[in-house]
């Protein structure tokens, strides 16, 4: 009887849970969860309060930055990003970048961006590559360098899209700066600001940009947030006929290359030969075929003399 | 114990039910992004109806994985867009604006132009006066349009499938 009794009891409870999923907020189907749970006994309640709390806070700080917000956010990144690199005038090899890396947002989980997505090369030898909350991504010549086919830059885009999707620059912000700017603009409400909010507000934004450039630039993600973002990449690749195994071509060229001790990708990522191993345990390491003849020529054609 | 318990578990359903209810009442969606595009078919390279503007509403007709087939809060064009430009929150496009009430509440809503905008950027770059932002407005001019991203597809001998993107 009280086996019958506890598998209907979880049976509702999963059944309440799926219904949520399906059309609440998280923050609801948490709370619903939670009393379910509590009730039931399966958590106590203390558990409970920790867990409500906490998805409130989370929700919070990620849906309270409108895109609109991350669009800025990443526009002063890619300022900073361009102190450290000038920009490459090349309007050919440009306007390549910013099709084939649009192409490839539309494959992507996040295709639509407040501002969209825009590509730009950058003129220096180092191996290199960022992208900003709003959608600017920025690649080296360095890096260019290790990409032999369209399909390894593409590799090297989508990769760079896989970090946006993923919101993993927005998630370098420290957590209290999350809360403090969040609470300025709680405060607000639908009133107008005043000069001493836009003061606050613009420290705080200044300490995320910092926030989000020291990790980018000096210090890198998680390994796990690169290998989520080539993991992401390569599912890009597939979704539009790429060949996904490019990734791991062009991180096997990128090997050769790196300089140890460099302050690029050698500081700031996982070794290409790491993130290649992550690719076959995933089993993401594809052996790659040539790409067809076209997609050699236009590759040529645009990025040949930067090679 | 198992009275209150069933109770419990059939509160926590009528509340399931009741958010549904609500949720099938208000199917009108913000476009979040600056520049929308209703399309004819469920992909990025089905031809544009018509363009929408950040906080135009837009009542969803239908759903087709990422995408939502949506007509515009004027009944004059339906389109398809992705689910990833539309919001459910209520865009304010000026602070202070008379259907900002009371009644709801900051979850509910997103002021446009507020919190980290135009105006912090701009403060922002009065004390860090080294950032050079000329590339930044270079690189954002740089448009491609659907018929360069379609050409690039079937030249490169690429697909995109028809939903594009998962949400």
């Amino acid at each position: 009887m009280s086996k019958l009794f506890l598998s209907w009891r979880i049976g509702i409870i999963s059944l309440a849970v799926m219904t949520m999923i399906s059309c609440a907020a998280v923050e609801t189907l948490t709370t619903v969860a939670t009393t379910v749970g509590e009730a039931t006994g399966t958590i106590t309640k203390s558990q409970s309060e920790s867990i409500r709390k906490s998805t409130a806070v989370v929700s919070k700080s990620l849906e309270d930055f409108t895109p609109e917000q991350e669009y800025y956010i990443g526009r002063s990144v890619g300022a900073v990003v361009l102190v450290k690199y000038q920009a490459l005038a090349d309007t050919k090899a440009n306007a390549y970048l910013n099709v084939l890396g649009q192409t490839l947002s539309q494959a992507s989980d996040m295709p639509e961006l407040f501002g969209g997505y825009h590509f730009l090369v950058l003129d220096s030898d180092d191996i290199n590559a960022f992208a900003t909350p709003g959608g600017h991504i920025f690649i080296t010549r360095g890096l260019l360098r290790c990409c032999r086919t369209e399909d390894a830059l593409a590799a090297v885009l989508a990769h760079e899209i896989g970090h946006v999707q993923l919101r993993h620059g927005m998630k370098a912000i420290e957590k209290a700066r999350m809360t403090e700017a969040l609470t300025i603009l709680a405060q607000e409400g639908a009133k107008s600001f005043g000069g001493q909010e836009v003061a606050q507000l613009t420290k705080v934004f200044g300490g995320a940009i910092s926030d989000i450039t020291n990790t980018m630039i000096n210090n890198g993600y998680s390994r796990s947030y690169e290998y989520q973002a080539d993991a992401a990449a390569v599912s890009i690749l597939k979704r539009l006929g790429y060949n996904p195994g490019a990734l791991a071509d062009m991180l096997g060229v990128m090997a050769k290359q790196m300089k140890p001790g460099g302050t690029d990708f050698a500081k700031t990522h996982p070794s290409p030969q790491n993130r290649i191993a992550e690719l076959k345990d995933n089993g993401q390491a594809f052996t790659g075929g040539e790409p067809p003849t076209v997609r050699k020529e236009r590759f040529t054609k645009a990025a040949g003399h930067l090679l | 114990m198992f009275r209150y318990i069933s109770m419990v578990i059939c509160l926590a359903l009528l509340s399931v039910l009741f958010l549904n209810a609500t949720a099938e009442a208000q199917k009108i969606l913000s476009v979040q992004v600056r520049e929308g595009q209703l399309r004819a078919t469920p992909s990025h390279l089905g031809k544009i109806v018509a363009k929408t503007s950040y906080g135009d509403r837009v009542t969803v007709l239908g759903e087709r994985g990422a995408w939502k087939k949506v007509s515009l809060s004027n009944g004059k064009y339906q389109g398809w867009m992705h689910s990833t430009a539309l919001t459910s929150k209520k865009i304010v496009l000026k602070a202070g604006q008379a259907n900002v009430g009371t009644s709801v509440t900051r979850d509910e809503i997103a002021l446009a132009g507020k919190g980290f905008s135009e105006e912090v950027e701009a403060q922002y770059r009065k004390t860090n006066k080294n950032l050079d932002y000329t590339w930044i407005n270079r690189m954002e001019a740089m448009k491609v349009s659907s018929g360069q991203i379609e050409d690039f597809i079937t030249g490169g001998h690429l697909a995109l499938s028809e939903q594009g993107g998962k949400p």
